[in-house]
This record gives structure tokens, sequence and C-alpha cells, in this order.
């Protein structure tokens, strides 16, 4: 299993994602200029601040020669895993439905946050399933399908166990963070089981629409979030390690030969 | 500012000159070049040298090196800035000769771009602070943000990747407007850049007090890695070897910088700001960004024989000081620096403070391949010029001689100056105002309250939180978690780093407000488990000519050298900033130390926080608390007093060493050094950081508590001894928790008094054998509302 893991100028946080890939797996650096992808099983488009994002965050990032690869490998049903600025440039290579757009608070804000994980049927998140929280309080009767409920902001996260969904901690930063689509899109999203990851009830620091913190495509393959999970795996300089599930859950799919 | 040309001591610039004042104006020299042979009527006078800083005396100087010429323009230019303070610290360079600067763990002192420790496991530790204080009074954002940018280039320049930023901040009080606004644009701008270019930032103080509302501080501090044998040096070698720009072009921003705005007092706040925005550069992160990878891949690669980066002073400050440090000489053709504006003057393109620039030497069999990585990283790169052996700084044009001069004269020969000392008679500083109804007999829950929701006291995180604080994988500690800051190294040891200086009580007691200063550092390097290797300083001061400023400046460096011997831990680098005045008088002398440690286990390092319910808490250590210019002093309105109590330097010592063996032990379950607020705050940020109540009783005879003295005939009110013991300040107290064996343990070293226990969600503090009902019960969520005061002054 091997991670490809882009670097543009300007990115800050790929050699983050590239330390995180390899606690699961191989993986190396891929030049922006470069159109070979250079055999890698998984691609990571990482955080920073590519070719400066003066103009829009990742619009000049989303034609560089090693995306113009990235575009076809996801067409051809590669995994792709955006982080952060990496999610920005999957949504302006329309790879991903929606944008993002300046936190309601205006300001570049940097915390550890808690996410709900709304489905664990992913190749993203499977390595999360089991890690639910424990039995629902009394009273919040599960709904039947998985992603089916009452929650205000479409697709309830909950699990058809009866247990609330399982739960990471990963540190967010950024300045472009707040989700956003158009109502079509997210009932469609909604629909299609695209929303991966909600913000936990009160950690929605950017103001992003129905708590939405990572949406994966149709077809399953290509995934962004704003949180950093390359930053949460080790206790030691992340406070937690939940973010290495992400690794690991590509990883997982990749062995499966779901994805490749 | 960060062109280099600290030789002396500690610093290197942003201060400068005599009596320069809002007049400097390189505009008068705009119009025909002159070549050294060619004087006409329109050379430059002995005005024009006045009116660019230097003094008769200085330009007669000038003309004697010139072999008894008049320097031409683009001469006389690039003197009166190397001979500003800002470059040559003609009033602070002897003092700084009296700093210790070496030591077991110095792998590169003072006089190098930033100065380096060693940290084990064949790496060194390059770090530096500076400031960009009146930049950031006169437009806040790009202040700070090219400030982050310059001491970035510091540590890349010596061939470390640049891994933490910490910053020091000094405003007016937040009830002003501008100093809101002040605040908001520096935090933005070091945020701006430190988060763009993938630089953590991992901790940093913030101080509100009237003296700088006018001048407000802005230090920027930053470390590097590097593999030892990966250092580089600045000085130029090799006659024939090429000379190469790289990086951004060259434009008109900035000229002057170094003379117009670090050398002057600002004037007053409205009619000086306006005028003097043009002068301040503009920062382009990502531009920074390429220019540090392909710096530290050019240096990876073997290709480069010297590097130095251009900050104050620009191309004339890092050409002058190349070649002084190689003792030989440099030609650099002006027709060849990639320019913004084409029709840039010689002297404009030698002394534009443009951002984002790096100069390096390069063998001519390596030009090729230097310039192939500029293309890579998408960066100018130019051969400028050449290394002679003339021991000239020459500036041509396409070939055309315009300007000759002895590098010897520009970099060595500017005159010192002796200060004046004297300690002034009355007080400098007005006392500040109390905050209504508070005295020292308001009772202490209240007290408490106060100091947490005070400016000065209140949690940094509506701050910190937009900063990048973990991008690189290393924050093992960052803001608001310990003491120190700590970053994991690859051997599985750490770096600890620590910021601080109250300039209030320096300005009580300049020579024991510095070593209290030092203390609080070494201090908060124990708490994470840190012995000190080397010192950073930024002397930020009011303007040295005036005797009662050069007071303060001369018993504070005495300070500062006495406290680092005491410590080991030699300065390494450092930067000074005088002429810090504005309208209403000085700021407080703000000695800003920064200071690197190291601890040897990473998993040890110690948190501030209480961490487990039933733990016992200590005091520990030599602390005589006093309320001498303390936090609630100020908040109760008293004036600053005429010295501090003194310190018992080995003492505190003694106790910082026991208190990081118990860490390094992993004995404790918590540590947290005694500072603004005393034991009383101590507490609380213990319980508000672990998110656990404590319950103490204090015993009588808690500290040896130092009153205040009673000046007869003054109505000053005398505190209570208890009052003194919760809110008293002083150096060498921590409040620490663990098992009760352990405390008894370091009983064995340093004086442990425990006084009660961690637990629930209420801070209680009782005082033993006084009558039933205690001093002060506090929730958790009381202590963190009155402590979250900042969010709401700045949301």
């Amino acid at each position: 299993m091997k991670f490809g893991v882009l670097q543009f100028p300007g990115s800050c946080d790929e050699v983050d994602a590239l330390q995180a890939a390899r606690r699961v797996g191989d993986a190396e650096l891929i030049w922006h200029g470069d159109r070979d992808l250079a055999g890698a099983d998984a691609i990571v488009v990482p955080g920073g601040f590519s070719y400066g994002d003066y103009l829009r965050a990742g619009a000049i990032a989303r034609f560089s020669p090693a995306m113009e690869s990235v575009i076809e490998f996801a067409r051809e049903g590669g995994l792709v895993l955006g982080i952060c600025n990496g999610f920005q440039v999957l949504c302006e290579a329309r790879l991903l439905p929606g944008a993002l757009l300046s936190n309601a608070n205006l300001r570049f804000t940097s915390r550890l946050v808690a996410l709900d994980v709304v489905r664990t049927d992913t190749a993203f998140t499977g390595a999360c399933a089991g890690d639910a929280q424990g039995a629902q309080p009394q009273g919040a009767q599960p709904q039947g399908g998985q992603l089916q409920g009452a929650h205000p902001h479409g697709a309830q996260p909950q699990d058809p166990s009866g247990t609330r969904p399982p739960r990471l901690r990963i540190p967010a930063k950024h300045s472009w963070g707040r989700y956003y689509a158009d109502a079509d899109t997210l009932a469609a999203m909604d629909d299609a089981g695209q929303v991966v990851l909600r913000y936990a009830p009160g950690e929605n620091f950017n103001g992003s629409l129905h708590d939405i913190a990572g949406v994966r495509n149709e077809g399953g393959n290509v995934f962004g979030l704003m949180p950093h999970p390359e930053h949460a795996v080790d206790e030691l300089t992340g406070g937690s390690a939940d973010g290495l599930k992400i690794f690991q859950s590509m990883r997982l799919a990749v062995e499966a030969g779901a994805f490749a | 500012m960060d062109t280099d040309t600290d030789d002396g001591g500690a610093a290197a610039h942003d201060a400068a000159d005599a009596d320069a004042d809002d007049d400097v104006d390189f505009g008068v020299y705009i119009g025909g070049v002159v070549t050294p042979e060619q004087q006409t009527a329109t050379s430059p006078t002995v005005e024009d040298a006045l009116a660019l800083g230097l003094t008769r005396e200085e330009y007669a100087l000038v003309r004697e090196k010139q072999g008894g010429r008049a320097p031409n323009q683009v001469e006389l230019a690039m003197y009166s800035l190397l001979w500003s303070e800002h470059c040559a610290y003609k009033h602070s360079k002897k003092l700084l000769r009296t700093l210790p600067t070496e030591g077991e763990h110095v792998v590169m002192g003072p006089g190098e771009n930033a100065g380096a420790v060693d940290v084990g496991g064949g790496l060194v530790c390059a770090f530096k602070v500076e400031s960009h204080n009146h930049p950031s009074a006169v437009e806040p954002f790009q202040g700070a943000a090219t400030g982050v940018g310059g001491i970035l280039r510091d540590i890349f320049a010596v061939g470390a990747r640049p891994i933490a930023v910490l910053d020091s901040l000094r405003f007016g009080e937040p009830t002003s407007a501008r100093s809101r606004y002040l605040l908001d644009g520096a935090v933005s701008g070091i945020g701006h850049y430190g988060n763009s270019i993938g630089v953590p930032t991992v901790g940093g103080e913030v101080y509100f007090e009237a003296p700088y509302e006018h001048n407000c501080l802005v230090n920027a501090m930053a470390l590097g890695l590097a593999r030892r044998e990966r250092l580089v040096l600045s000085a130029a070698a090799g006659p024939g070897n090429a000379l190469v720009l790289f990086g951004a072009s060259t434009g008109r921003d900035g000229i002057g910088g170094a003379s117009v705005l670090a050398s002057a007092e600002l004037g007053g706040v409205g009619e000086g700001a306006p005028d003097k925005r043009p002068t301040v550069q503009v920062g382009d992160p990502f531009e920074e960004k390429k220019l540090m990878e392909c710096s530290l891949e050019l240096l990876e690669r073997g290709l480069l024989v010297s590097l130095q980066d251009l900050g104050a002073a620009g191309l004339t400050s890092s050409a002058a000081e190349m070649a002084s440090k190689g003792g030989v000489g440099i030609d650099v053709d002006v027709a060849k620096v990639p320019l913004r504006e084409p029709d840039m003057e010689p002297f404009e393109v030698m002394v534009s403070e443009s951002q984002e620039r790096m100069l390096c030497v390069v063998e001519p069999a390596n030009v090729a391949a230097v310039m192939g990585l500029c293309e890579k990283w998408e960066v100018n790169g130019a051969t400028i010029g050449e290394v002679t052996d003339t021991g000239r700084l020459r500036v041509l044009r396409d070939g055309e001689l315009v300007g000759d001069m002895p590098v010897a004269a520009l970099v060595d020969d500017c005159p010192l100056y002796d200060l004046q000392p004297s300690k002034p008679s009355e007080p400098i500083y007005a006392g500040p105002p109390a905050m209504s109804g508070l005295t020292y007999e308001t009772p202490p829950a209240a007290l408490l309250l106060a100091l947490l929701s005070s400016p000065n006291l209140s949690s940094r995180r509506p701050l910190f939180e937009r900063y990048d604080s973990i991008v690189q994988s290393r924050t093992v500690c960052g803001p608001e978690q310990a003491d120190a800051a700590v970053l994991a190294l690859p051997d599985a040891s750490a770096l600890a780093v620590s910021i601080d200086c109250n300039g209030r009580r320096v300005a009580a007691d300049p020579y024991t407000g510095t070593v209290a200063a030092v203390l609080e550092c070494a201090a908060n390097l124990a708490c994470v488990g840190a012995e000190p290797l080397g010192t950073t300083n930024n002397l930020n001061f009011g303007n040295p000519e005036k005797p009662h400023i050069a007071w303060q400046l001369t018993e504070s460096v005495r300070g500062l050298g006495d406290a680092c011997r005491a410590l080991h831990a030699p300065i390494v680098g450092g930067n000074v900033s005088l002429y810090n005045e504005g309208a209403t008088g000085p700021i407080y002398p703000t000695p800003v130390i920064g200071m690197v440690g190291r601890l040897p286990d990473a998993r040890r390092a110690g948190r501030l926080g209480f961490a487990r319910p039933g733990d016992e808490i200590a005091l520990v250590g030599v602390l005589r608390p006093s309320l001498a210019a303390s936090e609630l002093a100020k908040l109760t309105g008293q004036p600053l007093p005429d010295g501090l109590p003194e310190i018992d330097i080995d003492a505190v010592r003694a106790a910082q060493l026991a208190v990081r063996d118990a860490v390094r032990e992993g004995a404790l379950s918590s540590a947290h050094d005694v500072a603004e607020g005393g034991v009383a705050v101590a507490l609380a940020e213990c319980c508000l950081a672990g998110g656990l109540g404590a319950q103490v009783e204090l015993p009588e005879g808690l500290w040896e508590v130092t009153p205040l003295p009673h000046e007869p005939g003054a109505p000053a009110p005398i505190p209570t001894l208890l009052t003194t013991a919760l809110f008293g300040e002083g150096s060498g107290g921590f409040v620490v928790s663990g098992e009760a064996g352990a405390l008894r343990a370091l009983g064995e070293r340093v004086p442990v008094l425990s006084i009660g226990r961690v637990g629930d969600d209420v801070l209680g503090i009782v005082e033993a054998g006084a009558p039933a009902g205690t001093m002060v019960t506090l929730t958790l969520d009381e202590l963190a509302d009155a402590r979250s005061s900042l969010a709401q002054l700045f949301s």
C-alpha cells in the first residue's frame, strides 16, 4: 500500500501527512509539476496555502499538472483524500460537491474539535466501526435506516444498534472552512450518503452548513475534510491519535481491493 | 528587522540614530548619479548627511575614510545606514560586550544571523528574538508580519529549518481603541505570516500597560533545527566567486526603514503615522515559503559557500557584512538586480528593504545548479556581483563605478559612544489609575476574580487560537498547556522554550527586574523539566541619549549578565531596539528574554494543570512574596516603587533545579511557577488548566513575606500579610501536585509546604487557624468566566 502526497509551492502540512501515511504504509511526496503519480494506491492532497492561495483557496492548485493526473486517477476510481487546503482543491476541481467559505468569525481559528462519524461504511472511516460511544440516552430511538433521523441537519449520525456514533478528536486550523452547498445539493448528498463527518454538537466553530466537516463523492472514492487527521496520529504531539483511523481505513479499503 | 551587524555581544538592530527626527528623507538625493571621480555641485552636502542622521563629526570621519573626498549619494546613503544605531549599535555595543556569550552548549554565538546551541543527537537549535516595534506602531498587520518574516530568514540563513515562532507583545491598556486595533492587527499579521509559511506559533506573551500606548512592542522569536555540520556562515570567501541574489525582486518599499523608523522616536500618533506608512515593508509569506525551501535545498546539496538574509538596510548591510566577516571585498552591479520598478537609482537598489530576499556566495562551477533550483522553487535568481580581494565594497551600474568604500570603514569604523547614565531623582512613570473600588482590603475572592479578569492575566486563548501551533508535528506542549512550549526531537528528547519580561517590574528596578525576567524563563523551563542551554534577548528601551534611559539600560544589562552567568545560560544572539518613546514619554524598559532548554524525555514534559483528584498540592521553593510592582498593586492604583526586594539568584536556581529533576523523574503530576498574581492566581491557573478544583489551607507563616516599605507620611494602604502571601510576587516559588511521597522526597532538596488536595470543581482557600469561613470559594466556572475577559474585549 503506497500513499502519494502532493506537494505544491505553499503546502505546509505535506510532511506531516507523509509521516502520518508512513505509519500505515509506504508514502512519498509528488511534486506539483509532475504528472506521474509514482504508482501510488491512494493520493493525499495536503493542507497549506497552495501557490499562496491569494486568488481563492485551491483555485490555482486545481490546474497543476499533478492535479490533472489526480483528477484522472479519481475518475478511474482511485482513492483521494483532501485535507483542509486539499479539501478546498478537490472542491475547486469539482471532485467533491460544495465549497469552503470564510469562517463565520472571519478569522483563522485553530482548535481540537470533536467529530461525529456519520457512517463507518466508507473507504475513509471503515476503521472507526466498532468505536461507538455506548448506548444512546433514553428516549433517543434509532430511526431504522442508518442515515435516517430527525437531526435538524439532515442525516442523524447514529447507528442502528442504538449507540451513539463513533467520535473522533482531531485538530482543525483554517480561515476558510465553512462548508457550503445549495439546498438541492445538500439534499442530494444526504440521499446519497455523502456526508461522512459532522462537527459534534457545539463544535462547529466555522459555521459549516449542517455541521458538515467531511464529505465524499458519489462514487465514495474521494473524500475531503477540514480538520487535520495527519496531526492526530500520536497522543504526544497531537493530543489524540484518532486521525490515524482515516489512514488505516484507506489502507483497509485498498487491501480489500475495492478501490485501485 | 533583520540584517545582522551584531558583533559586540548580544544584539542586532532595531534602533538607530542620534537626534534623527522625522525629517529623514532620501528623496533629497534623487537626481543624477555622481561617480567618485566626478564630484559636482549636485553632490550631497554635510546638511544632507545630517538629514540622514549622521552627526557633523561622523560626516567628517566618513570623508576621511573616503580618502579626504566627500562621499557621493550612493556612498552617503550606505554610510548613513551602516552607521545608524540600528546597524552599528553605537550606543549599546560597549554594554553588550559585558554579556556572557560562551558555554558548553554554545555552537554559534552572537555575530551570525542567529545563535545556536547543541541539543544532542547531532542536532543544533538556532534561535533569536528580534523586534519590529516602530513598523508595527505605524501599520500593525504588515509590521508584525514582516517581523516574523525577518526572524524566520535569520534562522534559515544559518541553515536551520524554522520549527517554531513565539511572540512578545506590548500595548497600551485595552480600554483604548487604538490598543485594541494594534493588538488585533499585530496578532493577525503574525498569524498570517506564520500560519501561511507552515511554522507553528507555540507560545508568547502579551502585556497591557499605559506606557506602551504610543509605542507598542512587537518582538518575534524563532527557533530552527539543523544537523550540526549543515550550519552555514555568512562570511564571504574566495575571490572570483559569484554573488547571487535570490528571492523576491527589489522595489522601493521600505527605503530608509532602518533610519527613519528604527532610529528615531515616533512622532505623535496622528501626524507621524500616515507619513511613515510607505517606509513599512509589505510581507509575502508565500514568497518566503519558496525562498526558505529553496535556501534549505541549496544548502542540503552543498551548493553555497555562504548565505545571508536581507533585512534592514537591504543589500548594503548584507554585502558589507559578508565582505567584512570574510575579510574580502565585494563588487555589486545594481543593473543586474531584478527590479520591481525599472527606473530605480543605484542608491535605492542598495538600500531597498524589499522583503523575502537572500544573498549567497557561490563557486562559479555551481552557479548553474543554483539557478536551476531557483527555477524549481519559482524565485528570482541573479548573479549580481563577485567576491574580490580588494577589501572594498564597490557599487557599479552596468560596469560603471558609482560607489567605492572600504569595507572596514563601513562595518567597523562607526564611532561608539559611551552612555551617560544617571538614576532619575523623580519617578519617570505616572501611577496607574485604580480599578474602581478595589483596595488591599477587598475580600480575597473578589481580588482573585479581579486579577484573573485583568488584561495581563486573562486567558490568551482568543489570541493563540488564531495561530497554527501544531504544524510540523513536534508540539508536545502548546499555549496554556505548560509553563514553557515543548517541541519533540527525533531522539525522544525535547526542546523547551519560553519568552518573558515584566516591564513594570523592570521599570521599578532595572537590575532586579531584569534578573527576575531571566529567572522567570528558567522557572518556566524547570516546570517542564528542561535545563537552560542558551538565551536570546531583545532590549527594548527609550532614547539612550537621555541619562535616565541610559541608567535603565545599563542596570538592565548588568542584571541580564549576572542572571545568565548564574544559570549557565549564555546569550547567543539578540537585538537592541532603542528610541521607543511616544509623545507621553518612554516605554517601560523591556528586556525581552527568550530561553531555550532541553529535556531528556518528551513524554515526561511537565504540565501546569492539576491532573489527578486526591493529589497533594505543595508550595515549593524560596519565594518571598511582595506586592511591590505586582499586578495587585497596579489594579489598586499604587505608584511604582523605587526598587524591588533583592533576589538570591543562587537560592532560586537551586529551587528550579529541584523542581526540574522531580519533573524529569516523572514524580510530579503538575508544576507551575508562581508569577503575576502570586500564589492565588497560580492555584487558579492550575485548576483551570486541569479542569479540577483544589482545597487549600494556607498555614500561618506561609512564606517569609516581604512587607511593603512604609513611607512616613505616605497614605499608601498597607496590605495585610495574608494579602501579600496570596497575591505577592517574586522569584523562586512553584505550585506543584503529586503523591505525598514524591513531595516529601522533593522536600529533602528544597523547602516544600503541603497546602491541600486536588479534587472537585471548586477552588477553596482557607486560612489555617482562622475563624470558620473560607477566604475563597469559587467554582471552576466562576474562575473561567473571570479569566475569559479578553475574549469579550476583542470579540
